[in-house]
């Protein structure tokens, strides 16, 4: 094949779906290993943060336009899947068919932020997200239908106590599973092609025909339903809807620090940083009494992330074995010319002395 | 000779910096034009309005008497004008290949794509990089990237903003063969370039411009002996008889 050196080999591919599917089988079988409510709430919460941080990374990671304001999305499809569920009465297992249209609703508000905040880039962005983030979280402290700051509660589904947590827990895998499906093909496809080029030089993308606009727009919206739908299963999961906590500024924080931590740009990476950082976050505030210490912890934390390993580990990880590969190769080729010249040096020496 | 891209009193000012003043200028199909001047005499910012880079102040940018005065990049390209920039604008966290597969407008299946990518990298060649991010490349061989993917999806003119420059005599040499070939099979070309024995070898047609106005336009042999443009380019008027 004439461009097979651009392709990756077929081993590597192969090791890559059995490392995902091995992944895939042991997510499956966890709640029925680990049986402690403690545990599976914390796995119901990280499955989520794959989610979120997985559909972040496909909006900014791919296209280079950093949010600090998905928080946005992700309370919009919280808020909506409470007020839905009173408004339309629906309740137990039902609510979670609102799912989808929470990430709907959520991918609908995307659509005028995007017109407007993609209109600018770097930190004229950055700065544009957070404004959207406080609008939205002073809106929801203020607004009847939000319940102002008293907030609102969700319907309490009738799962079985000792189980709880598993509907919540296997739902997030799937949509852990489908979300990284979709980065996935999204990387891959002409589209993600067009947004990593828009991260590496948005003008020269232009200059070959690429209509920059709607491409960003487009993932941002993707982006926007996943964080969405992820918002509206937290909030039924948590059972309820304070706006200091549906729009917390450390969502976006965390969020980015997970995608960053892993490898931002990467599939694995925000995956991998949300199964090690949301975790660990969360056992140590459980152990720590106040949430402040685990903060002040992954702030230091995120700052050696930034100066000593600003691709992330995945990346970062990556490099070190290439280099270690190459290494053996060559100490392997070193000792199979001093044999060659060992040898060569043994027959003269022999002819020789015959 | 009909004119693939032609432009008309072109006029564009930065504050109170006139960098085109009333500038036109034609590139007949099918020929290799030549843009040269001093510098700042206003060449890049001509190839930035003319491809929609730059908003234009007054006249008017024709490409095969369309016009496409305002169009944004991504319209021009789409119309048939590719361009390279003076410092190579390449996608240097992609692989070469996938930089070969961003520009719009190609078609075909996703093999052809990739298999036109790689005819065309086999064409500069830079083949043998196909895999590798294009970052690594050296300053000349993300030159011919650059003039690979333009030439992706076929365009009508192509516009190199110093293809020569910063690059090794080797490959200046190869850079002009490739660019004769692509001309010789019908590729219409403007050029904008300092290195002389590159424009005069190459070019049928020149244009001069100064301080932002044209100040001659013809074979490359007549405008040489121009004064008005010895006096613009070097400053030596009518009086540099040796």
């Amino acid at each position: 094949m004439k461009f097979a050196a651009a392709l990756p080999s077929q081993r590597q591919a192969v090791a890559q779906v059995a490392g995902v599917l091995v992944l895939i089988a042991a997510a499956v079988v966890f709640p029925l290993v680990f049986t402690n409510p403690t545990v599976t709430n914390f796995a119901v919460i990280t499955l989520i943060f794959v989610c979120v941080a997985s559909a972040w990374n496909l909006f900014s990671g791919f296209s280079g336009y950093l949010s600090l304001g998905h928080a946005v999305f992700y309370g919009t499809g919280a808020y909506f899947l409470v007020v839905a569920a009173k408004d339309w009465n629906v309740s137990g297992v039902a609510v979670f068919w609102l799912l989808p249209l929470a990430g709907l609703v959520a991918a609908i508000v995307a659509v005028p932020l995007g017109l407007i905040a993609l209109r600018v880039r770097r930190h004229t962005f950055v700065v544009i997200t957070i404004a959207f983030f406080f609008i939205a979280q002073l809106a929801a402290s203020n607004l009847k239908v939000t319940g102002g700051s008293s907030g609102l509660l969700p319907p309490v589904p009738n799962f079985a106590p000792a189980t709880f947590n598993d509907p919540f827990y296997y739902l997030a895998l799937v949509m852990a599973v489908l979300t990284v499906a979709v980065a996935w093909q999204v990387r891959r496809s002409r589209f993600g092609l067009q947004l990593r080029a828009i991260r590496d030089d948005e003008d020269r993308a232009a200059g070959l025909g690429v209509r920059t606009m709607p491409v960003k727009l487009a993932a941002l919206v993707l982006s926007a339903f996943i964080t969405g739908m992820a918002g509206g299963l937290w909030v039924f999961f948590i059972g309820e809807a304070f706006p200091q906590f549906v729009f917390d500024p450390l969502f976006d924080l965390a969020v980015v620090f997970m995608a960053f931590f892993g490898g931002l740009g990467t599939l694995a990476g925000p995956v991998l940083g949300a199964l090690v950082l949301e975790p660990a976050q969360l056992y140590l505030n459980l152990q720590g009494g106040n949430g402040y210490e685990s903060e002040i912890l992954f702030g230091a934390l995120f700052l050696v992330v930034i100066l000593f390993l600003p691709r992330g580990v995945i990346p970062t990880g990556g490099e070190y074995l290439r280099a270690y590969r190459a290494r053996l190769d060559r100490s392997k080729e070193d000792s199979s010319e001093s044999e060659m010249a060992a040898d060569s040096a043994g027959t003269s020496v022999k002819g020789g002395v015959s | 000779m009909t004119a693939t891209l032609r432009a008309d009193g072109v006029t564009k000012s930065f504050g109170g910096v006139k960098a085109l003043n009333g500038c036109s200028l034609t590139v007949a199909e099918g020929r290799i034009t030549g843009l040269i001047g001093p510098n700042g005499s206003g060449k890049t910012t001509l190839f930035n309005v003319m491809t929609g880079y730059e908003r234009i102040d007054a006249g008017q940018v024709y490409l095969r008497d369309k016009q496409i005065t305002g169009a944004a990049p991504h319209q021009v390209y789409g119309q048939g004008v590719g361009r390279t920039f003076q410092l190579t604008r390449i996608f240097p966290r992609l692989t070469v290949l996938e930089n070969m597969l961003v520009p719009a407008q190609q078609r075909g299946s996703s093999r052809q794509r990739r298999e036109r990518a790689m005819d065309l990298l086999a064409f500069t060649g830079i083949q043998a990089h196909a895999g590798a991010l294009a970052g690594t490349l050296s300053y000349g061989q993300r030159k011919l990237l650059e003039l690979a993917y333009v030439l992706v999806a076929d365009p009508a003119v192509v516009l190199l903003d110093e293809p020569a420059g910063g690059v090794n005599p080797s490959l200046i040499h190869h850079i002009s063969d490739r660019i004769r070939e692509l001309n010789k099979s019908g590729r219409t070309f403007l050029i904008v370039e300092h290195n002389m024995e590159f424009v005069m070898g190459l070019c049928h047609e020149l244009t001069v411009l100064d301080s932002g106005s044209v100040v001659a336009t013809g074979p490359p042999d007549t405008v040489r002996n121009d004064p008005r443009v010895l006096d613009a380019y070097l400053g030596m008027g009518t009086d540099t008889d040796d």
